[in-house]
């Protein structure tokens, strides 16, 4: 096992993280704090509850998984590309550094910040609305488990991207929606019957939903097969990396 | 290991242990394009290897294949023992590549940098020798700049120090001195050869035939995806080398006489000179005969001289004439 490589990794990623610190942390805390103005003290002050809960708090989870989603998936691609863009992917090709130990330092590095933008979030928007977390141990094993997962997806479209635009394409057109249409901003049981089964097809339902529950204690759909079906995700993911660097696919000619 | 004078010489113990060994190594590309054709190498321990071809030859497709960047078609590679593709670990550790294209990131600092490469490549810290390298390389000044504000030939030095910060016991030098001005180009050479002292194997591919000249223990010629020639340096030159000797006259000449009519002999333009043109290799050069005869003739000479081909004539003629 090369520790010193994988370390190496993770600390340049890291390190690109606080020299770009407004861009990679703050522009996701203050666009969030826009959310919970808008959605949360404005129009939520004019909502009902769902399931006993405000609406202000009921957004909190969807919100953070909203940002995680979108942060690991831009900074794990962007983790990736930018080498194979440059040229300088040459080093790591040619280090003695095994896949599996490439991919923990990139996806480590990723996922570390999802969390702490995450968390960041999260105290964030206790500022504005009141709320109390059920199950600390699973909303953190949620937290954790949702940004590798998505770090992970977010590796497989630096790797596919050959340019700046495909880099974007992906988080914009597929993610964004998915994301919105996941039950972010509500109950995925507000919706008529038939769009009710379509939504199940969608993957964040199962993230928003498993990670409300961990807050409030209710979900959309049981908090077992959301857990199973982000396992399920970060499963398909780690086989698409693994044929990726059997292959060579997009790194390795 | 010393450059041999001479092919007779016998060679010092363990010189002729390769370092590195290329069997039947082919690169097909998905475009269809044969890059390397059945290429065999072997790159002795401790010796400076001057890789020669054209553009497009597969120079670089060769050493991408060494150092883990592409894949081979077919064919194994060793590095100092160890297959590159089943003990990759050990092979990556002893190598150190220096690319062609200056690639680099831009924002870190060169110190980042090279504390990167170390790590990347499974080393413990050791800001001593980190420092050392920097320093040897006069970087040190810069340890704190970021790479984008460096110069090119800064860049290119940043590449070498990145390479050379986990002790890798071989060195590629794919074009080290492209583009680089003369006199950081003595400079590299400089560096090189105080590598070469300390025990490292050094591969360079070069366009510059005077770098090859100057620098290499042996030569390998590739062109169009196969090794042409490996030669040991000075041997090739003694084999392929056509020397000049070249006569002075005393008075001019209107024509060669009838008796010193021969294809190797030539009289310049002016009748002043000349020019006779002999085999090294051979037993006989003619030049004792040559002289006498044109004692035989009354023909004085007051200097002479002689000029050997260089490689790059060398290296012209090879590949014209398998091409």
């Amino acid at each position: 096992m090369n520790l010193y490589g994988i370390k190496a990794i993770y600390l340049f990623e890291m390190a690109r993280t606080w020299r770009t610190i407004m861009q990679s942390i703050a522009s996701p805390v203050l666009s969030t704090s826009l959310y919970f103005i808008v959605f949360g003290s404005a129009i939520g002050s004019h909502m009902a509850q769902i399931d006993g809960v405000s609406y202000g708090a009921f957004i909190v989870p969807g919100l953070i998984m909203l940002s995680l989603l979108t942060e690991s998936i831009s900074n794990a691609s962007f983790g990736i590309y930018m080498p194979k863009f440059t040229g300088t992917i040459y080093e790591i090709l040619s280090a003695p550094i095994s896949a599996v130990e490439t991919v923990i330092g990139y996806v480590g590095a990723a996922a570390t910040k999802s969390i702490i933008i995450g968390t960041i979030i999260l105290v964030t928007a206790r500022l504005f609305v009141d709320f109390s977390i059920a199950h600390p141990a699973w909303m953190i094993a949620f937290l954790v488990l949702t940004s590798i997962t998505f770090s992970l997806f977010g590796f497989i479209i630096g790797i596919w991207a050959d340019s700046f635009q495909k880099l974007q394409v992906v988080p914009l057109m597929i993610v964004t929606p998915l994301a919105f249409l996941g039950g972010s901003f509500y109950s995925i049981s507000m919706l008529p019957p038939f769009w009710q089964k379509v939504a199940l097809f969608n993957p964040v339902v199962y993230l928003v939903s498993g990670f409300r529950w961990s807050f409030y204690g209710v979900a959309d759909v049981d908090v077992g097969i959301s857990l199973g079906m982000t396992l399920v995700f970060m499963l398909a993911c780690l086989a698409v990396i693994a044929w990726i660097f059997r292959t060579g696919y997009r790194i390795k000619a | 290991m010393k450059p041999l004078d001479s092919p007779q010489i016998p060679r010092p113990s363990g010189a002729s242990d390769p370092i590195i060994a290329v069997t039947g190594l082919t690169k097909t590309y998905a475009s269809g394009f044969q890059a390397l054709k059945k290429v065999d190498l072997e790159i002795r321990k401790g010796e400076i290897f001057a890789l020669l071809g054209p553009n497009g030859a597969g120079k670089t497709t060769l050493i991408s294949i060494i150092c883990g960047i592409v894949n081979p078609s077919t064919g194994t590679v060793t590095a100092d023992g160890h297959d590159i593709a089943r003990d990759y670990r050990a092979a990556r550790t002893k190598i150190g590549l220096v690319p062609q294209e200056l690639t680099t990131d831009a924002f870190e600092s060169v110190w980042a940098t090279v504390r990167f490469s170390r790590g990347l490549f499974g080393k413990p810290p050791n800001p001593a020798y980190l420092e050392k390298i920097l320093k040897d390389l006069s970087l040190w000044e810069k340890r704190d700049s970021k790479i984008m504000t460096l110069s090119g030939g800064m860049k290119r030095r940043v590449m070498i120090a990145k390479a050379l910060s986990h002790e890798p016991t071989i060195l590629f030098l794919d074009e080290p001195t492209a583009g680089v001005d003369v006199e950081l180009r003595r400079d590299m050479w400089n560096m090189v050869r105080a590598l070469r002292e300390n025990g490292v194997t050094i591969i360079l591919t070069t366009h510059y035939i005077e770098e090859a000249e100057e620098m290499a223990d042996r030569i390998g010629v590739i062109n169009k995806g196969e090794i042409v020639l490996v030669e040991d340096k000075h041997a090739l030159m003694q084999k392929l080398g056509r020397k000049q000797l070249t006569l002075h006259l005393q008075n001019p000449l209107a024509a060669l006489p009838a008796g010193l009519q021969s294809e190797n002999l030539l009289l310049s333009a002016d009748g002043m000179e000349l020019v006779y043109t002999f085999d090294t290799q051979s037993r006989d050069t003619g030049i004792a005969g040559l002289l006498r005869r044109l004692n035989d003739h009354g023909i004085d000479f007051k200097d002479l001289q002689t000029s050997e081909s260089s490689l790059e004539e060398i290296f012209v003629s090879l590949v014209r004439g398998r091409s």
